[in-house]
């Protein structure tokens, strides 16, 4: 819709400092996870003296469990090739870059094809719109590592380099990629940069809350009805959007917590589902916004496996540069690591601690998991009211641990149990439960 | 990630060497040229041996041991060539909550490999995958291009009939 007609107002019609104030004036923030207002992030790449700058998209969207971004360079690839020429346009630069994640092949190919059409219509190129200003944009492709999400691990990627995080300062917009003035955007942030051209930063300021302006896409997945993604003016609640939204949890279940900002977020258990989601809101309740997924978990979920993957995940992908991420210490990574993917790697730990210790309380003291998930500490249990002794059980069982005389209750030997579950499904009674 | 080092002789062709070398003259001006050449070596030998590490470092006239680095750092480039078929299993955490561990576990027991493995005839190799970004398909598997949502064990068991 409109496409490229807010990037020829822009070169026609605006100074680059009436482009900076319109996007403060929105009060737009980044929407890939650290929510820094982007209208100044432009001003201080502006106001760094420089020659050659650049502008980058941040399409290495690796949050598991969301995929708006994905979305948007399938579906309007076009939108970020225009608001990221604006962007060039205020702050004096002519060459923009994309990193994009290798796992989205559709998406690379649809930037291939827009950016071919752009240039055959004069949108990037010389002497856009007949006005002088030049702008390109190069396709850079990420190859599998989550930190490259990290603003300067990313530039070090694009360098050619292993994808490892810089101390800030200096930042960015002072010195970046190629050690020149760098913006960096992720996807979405730039999809709303035509429309606050369009519509103004009175129509965007006006949705949303004080502090978290417009709307925010959110990933909404995991046990959940309806799947996908959904829209949503700042400010909303979870329960808005898991039970009206979302049509609530499938199978009758009920809701145990949301999982945001991925790895580096945290879960928000059932009792703070009437938060209302903002960046501000997350972040003092243990999580954040990260890029926008939600993901459901219901009672079968278990809250310790979760931040096993979770820790798992951060191990995995910490690049192992500086030492606190090397140091298992929670506290101290998060005060003295030197990106956002250390910092807040210890968060799924510590907010599904604080919210679910009573979780954490049964794997260690009882050995149980109460969900019934972790397979180490799981066991099989008949229930004696409902067992009819009918002795099918006994004879599945491959380790002869089940016991009892026909027609009375029969018992489990948990010493004897391998867990493989055969009981369970033989039982036609459903006596037999995990625990 | 951890990387082994490859067991497999290689086998590169005067065909693929010539290939490379193009790719990396056409990049060779280009700031930052290390990976774009390892994404394309990559797509032209289906893996990084050591060999054409070699003659990328010896071409962009960089250490090997940086070229190395590289590659050793980003989890798509791969030392070991891979299977015909690379089964990967999203481990996204839509995929996770709803039941990927058992669609994993489920494959390695039938193929007999572990994560970043390839069975021995060369047919199957499996990974266990970042998110893929399909999390509204929940539990997901790519096979090649081909990708396969909301599954079930069972199902598994189906699809890899089809490649067997």
């Amino acid at each position: 819709m409109d496409g490229y007609e807010a990037l020829g107002r822009v070169l026609t019609r605006m100074t680059p400092d009436e482009v900076i104030q319109v996007v403060k004036d929105s009060g737009l923030r980044g929407r890939g996870g650290g929510g820094f207002p982007t209208g100044q992030k432009w001003l201080f790449a502006r106001q760094s003296p420089g020659d050659v700058k650049y502008v980058c998209c941040n399409a290495d969207e690796g949050d598991p469990g969301a995929f708006m971004d994905r979305s948007v360079l399938e579906g309007d690839p076009h939108v970020v090739l225009e608001a990221m020429t604006i962007a060039g346009y205020a702050i004096g630069a002519h060459q923009g870059y994309i990193y994009v994640r290798a796992e989205y092949p559709i998406a690379i190919h649809r930037l291939q094809v827009a950016i071919k059409q752009a240039r055959e219509y004069g949108f990037l190129g010389e002497d856009i719109f007949g006005t002088g200003f030049a702008f390109d944009i190069e396709l850079r492709l990420g190859s599998g590592a989550f930190v490259c999400g990290e603003e300067t691990a990313l530039m070090t990627s694009i360098e050619g380099h292993r994808g490892e995080p810089r101390p800030r300062p200096p930042f960015p917009a002072v010195k970046g990629l190629f050690g020149v003035p760098t913006i960096l955007n992720n996807v979405e942030t730039w999809a709303n940069i035509p429309r606050i051209i369009l519509n103004g930063a009175d129509w965007f300021a006006g949705m949303g809350t004080e502090r978290s302006k417009g709307t925010k896409v959110f990933c909404l997945v995991g046990k959940i009805n309806n799947t996908g993604l959904v829209e949503i003016p700042m400010g909303t609640t979870l329960r808005e959007i898991v039970e009206d939204i979302g049509g609530g949890i499938p199978n009758g279940k009920k809701f145990k917590a949301a999982q945001t900002g991925g790895p580096s977020g945290g879960c928000i258990p059932a009792s703070l589902i009437d938060t209302p989601i903002d960046y501000d809101n997350l972040i003092a309740i243990g999580s954040m916004m990260g890029s926008g997924g939600l993901i459901v978990m219901d009672e079968d979920t278990c809250m310790v496996d979760i931040a096993k993957f979770f820790l798992e995940f951060t191990v995995d992908e910490s690049c192992g540069k500086c030492t606190p991420c090397r140091e298992e210490l929670c506290y101290y990574i998060k005060a003295n690591s030197l990106c956002a993917l250390g910092q807040s790697a210890p968060n799924p730990v510590l907010s599904t601690l604080h919210y679910f210790r009573d979780e954490y309380e049964a794997h260690c003291i009882e050995k149980r998991c109460p969900a019934g998930v972790c397979k180490r500490l799981v066991h099989y249990v008949i229930e004696e009211d409902k067992c009819k002794g009918c002795t099918a059980c006994a004879r599945a069982c491959p380790v002869n641990a089940i016991s009892g005389e026909v027609r009375k209750p029969h018992q489990i030997d948990t010493r004897k149990c391998i867990k493989c579950g055969a009981c369970m499904e033989t039982c036609r009674f459903n006596a037999i439960v995990k625990r | 990630m951890a990387k082994r080092k490859t067991v497999v002789p290689f086998h590169g062709t005067a065909e693929q060497e010539k290939a490379l070398r193009e790719l990396i003259a056409a990049h060779k001006q280009q700031q930052g040229a290390l990976m774009p050449v390892l994404q394309g070596a990559q797509e032209l030998y289906g893996y990084l041996p050591i060999e054409v590490q070699t003659i990328i470092a010896e071409e962009l006239n960089l250490p090997l041991a940086e070229v190395y680095g590289v590659v050793t750092f980003y989890a798509q480039f791969t030392l070991n060539p891979r299977g015909r078929y690379n089964i990967g299993v999203c481990m996204g955490t839509a995929c996770y909550v709803k039941g990927a561990g058992e669609v994993l576990e489920r494959i390695q027991k039938r193929l007999g490999i572990e994560p970043g493995g390839t069975t021995p005839d060369g047919r199957f190799s499996l990974e266990a995958t970042r998110c893929i970004g399909a999390c509204g398909l929940a539990p997901v598997m790519t096979i090649n291009e081909e990708v396969y949502g909301r599954l079930t064990p069972d199902e598994v068991d189906k699809i890899l009939d089809k490649y067997l």
